[in-house]
């Protein structure tokens, strides 16, 4: 259904809660914007790629992270240097390939379900006014939508082109929505047949 | 909030994953691709109302954050947040939000001009107002250079606008959702 980006391991990054991870990324990110500059940026760059040894990635993978930015990394590299030169474009470059590294970092060493859970778990202590029902069921849903819609635009698709209207948005996104919100309100009314908000 | 807004958030999270299909026109000089993802944010709005598409976009970059390949392209993870467009994906819920309201406000009175309209001050003037700003702090260029990055995407989201008024029109005649601004909120 949903190739996820996550490679299996078990260095101590593969192990650490998501919750560190994530708070580790903030940190990183709040150092390279308002740190000093160089310094920070080569102990953040050294720190990351340090990352992507001790978790066994190999550089195909952090080269796989930066192939989408490359083109705007580049013009973003051109027009700094006919701004303000060589300095602060390489520095403006590098800042967010280092960015995008540390990103990448986290993304490629964690399952979606361990942030799920991790979400889970941190909302657990949270005051009674967090629907925090709602807030598993809002995620477990979508996580079932996903491949339901997908089918359906499918379908909808093969539909309209027998019709000749399978580049025509209006004739693919009106079924869609129609079709697609009939179905959440049966499943709604499976939900409430099930009495859930009995338990919220 | 009841479960049925819960499932119509769900499913609207689903469905703007679902339009990351639709193949990206990328221009090689500018890297920003051209896709049908924001269309969804106006659709989002146009036919959920603001609470719950700025959910729905909430609900939606959770799952991109968290590592799902939903936007178009395949991207996917915290990466997409920390680039120089993060911007527009922030002001994803905010123009979601607003054209939302904007819908609920105009929705007795909803025809194809206003719905583009909406959609054109939420989906683009607001929209950009938050991502143009945004690039320009974090890639450290002038206001007006991150303008001039922009710009060649408008006829495209013009486009989208008027797509996204048919939509809304057509939504609002046969399967409405909306409870307009000031109607007490008839029971189900």
């Amino acid at each position: 259904m949903l190739t996820e980006a996550y490679i299996p391991g078990t260095s101590p990054l593969h192990r650490a809660r998501p919750l560190w991870k994530v708070l580790g990324l903030i940190v990183i990110c709040t150092a390279l914007f308002a740190g000093p500059g160089w310094p920070t940026l080569g102990l953040g760059g050294a720190a990351v790629l340090a990352g992507f040894a001790l978790a066994r990635l190999s550089p195909r993978h952090a080269v796989r992270a930066l192939r989408p930015l490359i083109w705007i990394l580049a013009l973003l590299f051109a027009v700094q240097l006919w701004l303000s030169g060589w300095a602060l474009a390489g520095f403006v470059v590098l800042r967010f390939a280092v960015l995008i590294l540390a990103a990448a970092l986290i993304t490629l060493t964690t399952r979606s379900s361990e942030f799920v859970d991790g979400l889970m778990a941190l909302l657990a202590p949270a005051p009674a006014w967090v629907p925090k029902a709602r807030i598993a069921l809002a995620i477990s849903l979508a996580l079932r939508f996903l491949p339901m819609v997908r089918d359906l635009l499918e379908e909808i698709r093969q539909a309209q082109a027998a019709r000749g209207l399978e580049r025509n948005l209006i004739a693919l996104a009106v079924p869609l929505l129609l079709r697609a919100l009939k179905s959440a309100d049966d499943i709604s009314a499976a939900i409430y047949a099930r009495s859930f908000d009995a338990a919220d | 909030m009841e479960t049925r807004d819960t499932v119509f958030i769900a499913l609207f999270a689903a469905i703007m994953a679902a339009l990351a299909v639709f193949p990206p026109i990328t221009l090689p000089l500018l890297g920003v691709p051209i896709t049908a993802q924001s269309l969804g944010v106006m659709l989002a709005g146009g036919v959920l109302g603001a609470r719950r598409a700025a959910l729905a976009l909430v609900l939606f970059l959770v799952l991109v954050a968290i590592g799902l390949p939903l936007l178009a392209g395949g991207r996917g993870g915290f990466a997409v947040f920390l680039g120089p467009t993060g911007g527009y994906l922030v002001g994803w819920i905010v123009a979601a939000y607003a054209i939302g309201l904007m819908t609920e406000i105009f929705w007795t009175r909803l025809t194809h001009v206003t719905a583009f309209a909406i959609s054109a001050v939420g989906g683009i003037v607001l929209l950009y107002g938050i991502g143009i700003p945004w690039s320009a702090v974090v890639a450290k260029v002038p206001l007006w250079t991150a303008i001039g990055w922009s710009t060649p995407f408008i006829p495209g989201d013009l486009v989208k606008c008027a797509i996204a008024a048919v939509v809304m029109v057509a939504v609002k005649r046969s399967y409405p959702i909306i409870t307009p601004r000031g109607a007490a909120s008839a029971p189900r």
